[in-house]
């Protein structure tokens, strides 16, 4: 009832103060436009360093680990099965780094639905020869179409052409740090011998920068039927199976699952990673803390205004009163104006926060460990858009609700006799 | 014609107990009927005012029982007994009380759209009768705060009319007022009793202004003394 007449009055005790109202107003703006701002910055700089670990590591990894067996035959023999052993100078076992029947665990994998792909995978130990100097260095043979589609390889290469290592036989492409050690460029032959003493020639048809310096000064990527061949290896030879799901967080169950079906280790990314996850998640807190603290002092500044009105207007009130408006008309009165005062500031908050968000992704940030980055990154999810105006109506309609309440109390017969 | 009853105070009794316990309003007993013009004279502090207030329902903490149209005031709501001030009771005071964001004709409509049983329409033609009424139908579409102190009490009188209450309460009307304003005043007043049969309560220390209505009620101490 009188729905429309108290907006009338609101209005024009909105507008009799329209400094003050817009002065409120500028507050939860800039409440909600620093809080969208931030939240963008700091989500899109989330976004990137976790894409920089969870874009490039697989979601399940597959492979063996070169440790001792754990059931050494004397423990499985029935014979000492009630005695306690005691067994000296137990040997790893250096075979078990290759993954058994690797073929049918491919063609199984390829089969199970939960699986977005997979990206076979050699791991091989070499020296890259420079001049007399041996420097230590990792060949990884990968399947480059899977690894481009699966984990974003293409990006990092910043010289030549990733799918170069499947064309061209014998070729390789090296990490920008041992580039610069070597002091080789495309189309340049570099020398390395393999642990089994073996001096290969390969030829050099791309540079990677993977942004992260000390990774780039040892690897290497190179096709898996080029590392199966220096090394001496048979063409089913695979050390490491990566696998991408579907959805990320069935990855620490898959893994278990995985590890007993196949017979290997199995490692989720979340177990791998669990440092990015905390630091992601205190990042997101802090931002959402200063955001929040933003709006509640935003909250105060319409708390003062709306009593302040509410004191300059006290003979409106009481006029209101005397004239017939109960308590509950007075006090919606100055909850509408309250809570336009919050949608307004908060609308022109969404506004400026998307303009804030768009002025910070055009800034450039050229990093020499981010080649694929030129401006700084903002994610534009609405969930902050709609939180923030979520938050700037609960936060005016708390800020309104302690003088609404006051205003609705005020006895008119105080401030008329009191004139 | 048997006069109907209006207004009917029975043995109010009111305390004020902060600081002290005083005792501002003793027994009062009245009744005000239908079409009457009646004034409250008496001296400063002794309780004219107090008096009003509870009769205009804005007040609460007394002891007694006060009857407008033939419904007790006892045990309403806040919102019901909003409801009557709004619709029963037309109310003047000693300033104007005009809500200055609002212009003349908006505060004279204020009351009746709250009531809501007109049409915006009709009670803005209402409210222009009132003001026409009074004589001060040029200034409708003026600034409340820009009209002179004369034209304001007058303003708020059409303000009161609103509604057609059952009966008008003024405090002190005419006592921040000229001569010459005080005289218009007082002449819609007389005219509105006479010519509409309005029930008018004036509370007022001018015994000039009360000697000029139907019956005076004379207070003293928080006591009638003549009625």
């Amino acid at each position: 009832m009188n729905g429309g007449l108290i907006f009338e009055i609101a209005k024009s005790l909105l507008l009799a103060r329209w400094k003050q109202s817009l002065v409120a107003a500028v507050g939860v703006t800039f409440g909600i436009t620093m809080f969208i701002g931030l939240l963008g910055f700091m989500t899109g700089l989330n976004d990137l360093l976790d894409g920089l670990i969870i874009n490039r590591t697989a979601h399940v990894r597959l492979f063996n680990e070169i440790k001792p067996n754990e059931n050494q035959p004397v423990n499985i023999s029935s014979e000492f099965a009630d005695s306690y052993n005691f067994i000296q100078s137990v040997k790893s076992v250096g075979e078990r780094e290759r993954i058994y029947n690797s073929g049918a665990i491919l063609q199984a994998l390829k089969s199970d639905e939960r699986v977005l792909g997979i990206a076979p995978k050699i791991s091989a130990q070499v020296f890259f020869n420079e001049g007399s100097i041996d420097i230590t260095g990792v060949v990884n043979g990968i399947d480059v179409m899977a690894e481009s589609k699966l984990f974003h390889f293409d990006d990092y290469v910043i010289a030549g052409n990733s799918a170069d290592i499947a064309i061209v036989t014998n070729s390789i492409i090296l990490g920008k740090g041992l580039a610069e050690k070597l002091l080789a460029n495309i189309g340049d032959v570099i020398q390395l011998t393999t642990i089994q003493q073996v001096r290969v020639p390969l030829k050099v048809v791309g540079i990677f920068q993977s942004g992260i310096q000390e990774f780039d000064k040892v690897q290497s990527y190179a096709s898996i039927s080029t590392v199966q061949k220096i090394t001496g290896q048979p063409n089913n030879y695979i050390t490491e199976i990566q696998v991408k799901l579907k959805d990320i967080g069935q990855a620490p169950a898959m893994a278990k699952v995985y590890a007993q079906l196949f017979q290997t280790e199995a490692e989720d990314i979340q177990t791998a990673n669990s440092q990015f996850e905390t630091g992601s998640f205190v990042r997101s807190l802090i931002s959402y803390a200063v955001g929040i603290t933003l709006l509640i002092v935003a909250g105060f500044g319409i708390y003062n205004i709306l009593n302040m009105l509410i004191y300059e207007k006290m003979d409106s009130i009481a006029i209101l009163k005397a004239t017939g408006f109960s308590g509950t008309d007075v006090n919606r009165i100055f909850m509408v104006i309250a809570l336009s005062i919050g949608l307004l500031g908060g609308g022109l908050g969404l506004i400026f926060g998307f303009l804030l968000s768009a002025l910070i992704d055009q800034i450039p940030f050229n990093t020499a460990a981010l080649p694929t980055i030129t401006t700084y990154p903002v994610n534009y999810s609405p969930v902050f858009y709609i939180i923030g105006v979520t938050f700037s109506i609960i936060t005016t309609y708390l800020a309104g609700w302690a003088p609404a309440n006051k205003a609705s109390k005020v006895d008119p017969v105080v401030i008329i006799r009191g004139k | 014609m048997s006069k109907t009853i209006t207004l009917q105070a029975d043995r109010i009794n009111k305390h004020f107990h902060d600081p002290v316990n005083i005792h501002v309003l003793k027994d009062i007993t009245f009744s005000i009927y239908s079409g009457e013009f009646v004034s409250v004279i008496g001296k400063s502090g002794c309780g004219k005012s107090t008096l009003l207030y509870i009769l205009s329902t804005m007040d609460t903490d007394y002891e007694g029982n006060l009857i407008i149209g033939g419904e007790t005031m006892r045990n309403k709501t806040d919102r019901q007994l909003a409801r009557v001030r709004n619709e029963k009771i037309g109310f003047v005071f000693q300033f104007h009380y005009l809500l200055s964001e609002f212009t003349v004709l908006e505060n004279v409509m204020l009351p009746g759209l709250k009531l809501g049983k007109l049409s915006e329409e009709q009670v803005r033609e209402d409210a222009l009768d009132k003001l026409d009424q009074l004589g001060i139908k040029k200034l409708a579409h003026k600034a409340a705060n820009q009209i002179s102190g004369g034209e304001k009490q007058r303003v708020s009188i059409a303000r009161a009319l609103i509604n057609n209450p059952s009966i008008i309460m003024c405090d002190e009307p005419t006592g921040n007022l000229d001569k010459a304003n005080s005289k218009i005043v007082f002449d819609i007043f007389k005219q509105l009793s006479a010519e509409m049969h309005q029930t008018i309560l004036v509370v007022t220390h001018d015994p000039e202004f009360a000697e000029k209505t139907d019956r005076v009620i004379e207070m003293e101490d928080g006591r009638i003394i003549r009625q």
